[in-house]
Parts: structure tokens; C-alpha cells; sequence
């Protein structure tokens, strides 16, 4: 870290930082120990505030001995099971075609990011309507070759994949363009020599692209496991956590126990056992990352 | 000499503290979700009239759709913020109630301007916490094209459940795709309905859940059969794929349909078919929802005189309630029947006294601080049960074992 020697140096820079350092310290930091405060406490949303009373660590067992969470944690990791390997599939695959050169190649790099700067309130109701049982656009096609699509959304064993679905459309092209980046800073000599040993495509994309792009796919895997453990807008626009609580995940029960019940102490405990969850799943990744990340080029 | 001077100093004391009130009109804010689309040019024009008959008193208007509304007003008061009047439905009204987050307009309302009924249900302990503004019901809508079909009689006010059951079927066997009646099996249908058959959720103390007992389960049984099984008359989630209960209503596919008045405006234009409502039907006996919208206002309120005069005047005031009138807004929670001769005249449905009829069944929601949190338990097992094959008796079970945990009384 730089920090300059003159007085007058330090000044200016205090300055300038302070608006954001303001932002985040009220913003984010004061309300992260808030919640921590909260958590203890039985606080209801409508109530003034001196009715607050501390209860210990009664929020975190009741959460932790109810029947609720290991509904939330089994949802939550369907949509994470199902979601990481189609995204990493889906975004490895687009950024490949776009490493190519070929006509309209512009036009589809278009296509391929417009649903990402889609809003999602946008898109999940777009998605429900192609995801209806009876006359959604996906059935149909569905039907062309035979097949006769489930209710989805409606559904209790398929609304979670619908959401998936829709959430792959929305999300491809933004990781695509992560992938992409690492492909294009591949040296051109790895494949040059590959090809002059007689390597085949296939033996060059996993002998070459693959190791040579680990450390952005372990990155994409680190942050799609955080943000899937968050995963909420899709879930609350497209299905509110139904049918009969089949896709309730955590942001959704926090947010509803927050705003709907108004328990805000029981919604600030869920937040810190989703933190704590987070933090493990990092750092277990962090640690297999050896095994298979390959930084030496 | 020195007896004018005082004299004159008082006179001047007096003009320099009245000065500012005569100079500035109090400004309140109004935060309001029934008026949003449809219903915003009525709104504005009645607190147009109300500003007029009250010029020291200026509002200012805060509209939330129906679905931000709650969230919106939650984020408020918890952060202090509470706008001086706030609308409310009934189920919240009473969730704010039990908080003390309404403050108490006893001797603040002329109440002799609102109907006993509807003063009774925002009154506790003799305390008046809110002023009634509007009310709606629901009823029994049916397509008489679907029964002349079936060449079965329409339903009176004196039918049963059994009886529509029995109707339901035979209009069921008209089609595929046609059905016979449509009542969704949720939280406020079911607690509404058991009331109809001598049941309730709670005890009349309110110390313990009675979700589980005889009558409720006989209630849930005769729900599950409209969309269990072979022959079943109420369309499930599934087949309905994505239509809602009032499309399949105005596309003539559905031969009943319990649901809301306010679903007059729709039917009417939507429908090429002639339809017809009654009371809705009873299991032992008639049990109805009673919907109130009613204007709280906030206890940290600075100007709480202010707050319940405007409430007041959104309530009862004469030329506010014709508006509402002329604009076929819901109806007014108003003393004087007579005024509401004017709502019975517009047709369809040629039945329309069935609205007021229905007042006379009324069943209140569960008056539960947690009522959120019961419902949502509630909910999410009813919701599954079209899916499933879990009987009436296990489902309940399920959901008397789970409000008893859940600590909500």
C-alpha cells in the first residue's frame, strides 16, 4: 500500500476517500453490526424501539432447531447443483464460439449479453409466461419433438429447475465474456506447438484451454456459489418461494420474516448463519482449489 | 395608561402566536394503496374537496400499489417515519392494532356518521383506532349460460356446499375444459369457511389453535374433493396453467366462482354470457368475509387533530362518499342505508342486493398479532394439497403442530 510521506498528501487523499468511506461505514458496516445486535434480540419491525428485549441466542436455535431450515439449505443447494455446472458448461461453451471469428459474430456477442443488462423483474415475467404449463413457449417446442412439458412453475418438482432455466438465460453471457477474456490471453505458441505434436481440437481444449483458464473458472465457481447461496429476485418474481413452499431459499425467508412477519430479529439471525455458510463453502474451496488451479502461466 | 399598554401587549401576543396558523396550513401526509390505478382521479378529486372545505389543512398524497404498500409502510414505521394517516385493510389494520402502532381517535370521529357494524371492528376495549372508509364482500358469481346448459336450476341464497357440489358436477360433464366451481383453498377462504360450519382457528380466548378439530376437517374434506380425484369440479393450479380464476370465469369455462365485488367492472365488460350472483353458500350455516378499508393514523403523528379530521372526512364527509359512489369505488361504511340505493340500480348482476345480504354473515379475520406468520404456516400446506394425496385430517395435524411451535399467541 502506498501511503505518501507529506502531510499535506495524506490530507487530500482523506478527503477524497471520505464520501465512500461514509457510504460503506453507514451503509454497510454499521447495519452488518446492527444485525448482529438484532439477532439477539426479539425485535419487532412496527414496535418503537425501547420494546426491543434481548433474548440471547433464542433466534439462532429456534432457527436452527426448526423444521424450516433444512427445507431452505436442500432448495437452496438444488438451485446451486443444478445451476453451477449448466453455467459453467453454457458460458465456457458461448465464450469459445466467440473466440472464433466468423460472420455476425457482433450480432450474436449482442444477443448473447442483452439478457444480462435485462432487469430481472423484466425477465421473470417474461420467463413465467415461456415456462407456463398450458401455453408457455418452451412446452411448445417441447411438444414439436414429442415431449409434453411438466407445469413448471406450478410444479412442485420443477419450479426450482424453471428458475434455473431462466436464471442460465439471464446469466451466460456475463460469465461468457469472464471466460472469454481468459481465452484471449492464451498464448497462440501453446497451440502452435500441440498441433506440430499432433494434437486433436478435443485433446487441445483439455490439455490447453482448460488448465490455461482454471484460475477463471475457479473464480466463477467461487463467485456463483456465493451468489446462488444469495439467490433471490428470480425466486420472489417468479415463484414467492411456492408452490407450497417448494423453492424457499434464504434471501426469500429473510426477506419475508423481515417485512411480512416483521421479526426482525429472527431475520438478522438467518443472515448471519447464511454468512457462516458462505464463509465455509469459501473456504473449503479455497482449500481443493490446489488440486486442480493451475497460475503458472 | 399602563392597564392599555398590558392590554395592547396581550392583543399583540395573541396575533404573533395566531399569525403563523392563519398563515401556513398544516401539512399531512396520506399514504394509500385501494386508489392506485384505476381509482388515483376519484382519490385526488376527493381530497381536492376535502382541501377546500379545509383550507389550513393541506395532504399530501403518497400512493403504493396494493402489492409495496405493506412493505413500504413497515420500512416507515420501523424507521420512524410513519405518515401521519395510513390506509389499511382489514387483516393488517388489526396486526398494527394488537402492536399499538394506531393511535387511539376516541372522541376524535364523529361516529355517529358510520354504521355499527363497521365502528365495532376498528374498537377495542371502547377505543376507536381507526376510521372506516370503504367495504366489499365477496359472492357467489355464476354463468347461468353453463347451468341452461347443464339444464340444472341457479343457485338461490338458500343453497349449501352440497348443493353446488352437486351442481358443480353436473357442470363438469360438459366439457373437458369446463368447470364447475372455483373457490381457491387458501388461509382466508378456509378460516371464513369453517366458520360456516361451527369451527375456527382459535379458541373464543385465543389461547390455543383449534386448527385440526372435527368441523375444520370436515370443511377441508369437502374442499379437497373439488380438486382431488377423477372427477374432480375445481380446476388444480395445473390445469389451470397460468390462467387466473377470473379468466377462465369471463372465457365461459367455469360454472361458479367465489370471488370478490369488485369483480363487477370486469365481468361486465369481459362477459358475452349472462351471470348472475348470490350470498355465497354455507356448509351449516352462511359465513362471509367482511373487507374494510380503514385510515389509521400514526401515534408519533404531530398533528394528530389534523390526521383524524382528514380521516374523518375520507370516511363520512357527503360529497366524499358520493364520489366514491359515482365512481362505483367499493361502498361507503356509511350510516345512512339510503344512500346507497344508488349502487343496487346498476346491473348486471340483476341481484346486486345479494352484496348487502351478505353484510348480515360477516365473519372478521382471526384478530392475531402474528396473523402474518399463521398464514403463511396455513398457506404453504393448503396450497400443497391439490398435489398430494395427504388427507384432510394429516394436513390440519400438520398445521396445529406447527402454529404450536411456532410460538405465535
Amino acid at each position: 500500500m502506498y501511503i505518501p510521506n507529506s502531510n499535506e498528501k495524506r490530507k487530500a487523499i482523506t478527503i477524497f476517500l471520505l464520501p465512500s468511506i461514509i457510504g460503506v461505514i453507514g451503509f454497510c458496516l454499521l447495519p452488518i453490526l446492527a444485525s448482529a445486535v438484532f439477532s439477539l434480540m426479539d425485535y419487532d419491525l412496527l414496535m418503537p424501539m425501547n420494546t426491543m428485549k434481548f433474548v440471547g441466542l433464542e433466534n439462532y436455535t429456534r432457527i436452527l432447531n426448526g423444521k424450516e431450515l433444512p427445507a431452505v439449505i436442500k432448495h437452496t443447494f438444488t438451485y446451486l447443483v443444478l445451476y453451477l455446472p449448466m453455467i459453467l458448461l453454457t458460458s465456457v461453451g458461448e465464450a469459445l464460439i466467440l473466440n472464433k471469428s466468423f460472420k455476425g459474430r457482433g450480432v450474436f456477442k449482442t444477443i448473447c449479453y442483452t439478457p444480462v443488462i435485462t432487469s430481472w423483474v423484466a425477465a421473470a415475467v417474461v420467463w413465467q409466461w415461456v415456462l407456463n404449463g398450458k401455453y408457455g413457449l418452451l412446452n411448445q417446442m417441447l411438444s414439436m419433438i414429442g415431449i409434453t412439458g411438466p407445469a413448471w412453475l406450478n410444479s412442485k418438482q420443477w419450479a426450482m429447475p424453471g428458475i434455473v432455466i431462466a436464471a442460465i438465460w439471464k446469466d451466460t453471457g456475463y460469465y461468457a465474456l469472464m471466460v472469454l477474456a481468459a481465452l484471449k490471453s492464451i498464448d497462440k505458441t501453446c497451440y502452435e506447438a500441440a498441433e506440430i505434436d499432433g494434437a486433436s481440437g478435443f485433446k487441445k481444449l483439455t490439455a490447453i484451454t482448460l488448465p490455461l483458464i482454471s484460475p477463471t473458472l475457479f473464480l466463477l465457481i467461487v463467485i456463483n456459489i456465493i451468489y446462488g447461496l444469495q439467490v433471490f429476485d428470480s425466486v420472489l418474481i417468479m415463484t414467492n418461494g411456492g408452490p407450497g413452499g417448494a423453492t424457499t431459499v434464504f434471501l426469500e425467508r429473510i426477506y419475508k420474516y423481515a417485512f411480512k412477519q416483521y421479526k426482525m430479529g429472527i431475520a438478522s439471525a438467518y443472515s448471519w448463519i447464511l454468512f457462516a455458510l458462505i464463509l465455509i463453502f469459501t473456504a473449503i474451496q479455497f482449500k481443493l482449489q490446489r488440486k486442480w488451479v493451475n497460475y503458472d502461466v | 395608561m399602563k392597564k392599555t399598554i398590558a392590554l395592547l401587549l396581550v392583543l399583540l401576543m395573541v396575533l404573533v402566536q395566531g399569525l403563523p396558523v392563519l398563515a401556513e396550513p398544516v401539512t399531512i401526509t396520506y399514504a394509500h394503496f385501494s386508489g392506485s390505478g384505476a381509482q388515483e382521479e376519484t382519490l385526488k378529486k376527493m381530497i381536492e374537496v376535502f382541501e377546500e372545505k379545509n383550507p389550513d389543512i393541506k395532504v399530501d398524497l403518497q400512493i403504493t400499489g396494493f402489492q409495496d404498500y405493506f412493505i413500504k409502510l413497515a420500512t416507515t414505521v420501523g424507521g420512524g417515519n410513519a405518515p401521519d394517516v395510513f390506509e389499511m385493510n382489514m387483516e393488517n389494520y388489526l396486526s398494527y392494532m394488537l402492536r399499538d402502532a394506531c393511535a387511539d381517535l376516541t372522541g376524535l370521529v364523529n361516529t355517529e356518521n358510520y354504521s355499527a357494524g363497521t365502528l365495532e371492528a376498528v374498537s377495542s376495549d371502547g377505543k376507536l383506532y381507526a376510521v372506516p372508509m370503504s367495504f366489499s364482500t365477496c359472492i357467489l358469481i355464476y354463468n347461468k349460460a353453463l347451468f341452461d346448459e347443464a339444464g340444472i336450476a341457479y343457485p338461490n341464497d338458500e343453497w349449501t356446499w352440497a348443493d353446488i357440489q352437486t351442481a358443480a358436477e353436473a357442470i363438469k360433464a360438459l366439457g373437458d375444459d369446463i368447470w364447475g366451481v372455483f373457490q381457491p383453498i387458501t388461509y382466508n377462504e378456509f378460516y371464513k369457511s369453517v366458520k360456516g360450519n361451527g369451527g375456527s382457528l382459535l379458541n373464543e380466548d385465543y389461547t390455543a389453535f383449534t386448527a385440526n378439530s372435527p368441523e375444520n376437517i370436515a370443511v377441508l374434506e369437502a374442499m379437497l374433493k373439488r380438486v382431488r380425484g377423477e372427477n374432480h369440479v375445481q380446476p388444480t393450479a395445473e390445469e389451470m396453467a397460468g390462467r387466473g380464476d377470473w379468466d377462465m370465469f369471463t372465457e365461459g369455462k367455469l360454472g361458479m366462482i367465489i370471488t370478490g365485488i369488485w369483480a363487477f367492472p370486469t365481468f361486465t365488460e369481459k362477459c358475452d354470457f349472462d351471470w348472475d350472483i348470490v350470498v355465497e353458500p354455507g356448509y351449516d350455516k352462511k359465513s362471509t368475509f367482511f373487507f374494510a378499508n380503514v385510515n389509521c393514523v400514526s401515534p408519533s403523528s404531530e398533528k394528530k387533530e389534523a390526521a383524524a379530521k382528514f380521516a374523518d372526512a375520507m370516511g363520512s364527509d357527503p360529497d366524499i362518499v358520493q364520489l366514491r359512489l359515482d365512481a362505483s369505488w367499493e361502498l361507503p361504511t356509511i350510516a345512512d342505508q339510503s344512500k346507497l340505493t344508488q349502487y343496487l340500480e346498476v346491473t348486471p348482476p340483476a341481484n346486486r342486493s345479494a352484496v348487502f345480504d351478505s353484510m348480515d354473515y360477516a365473519a372478521a379475520p382471526p384478530a392475531l398479532k402474528e396473523a402474518g406468520a399463521a398464514s403463511e404456516i396455513i398457506n404453504d400446506v393448503l396450497s400443497t394439497l391439490e398435489m398430494n394425496d395427504v388427507s384432510a385430517e394429516e394436513a390440519l395435524n400438520d398445521i396445529q403442530s406447527q402454529l404450536d411451535d411456532a410460538d405465535l399467541l
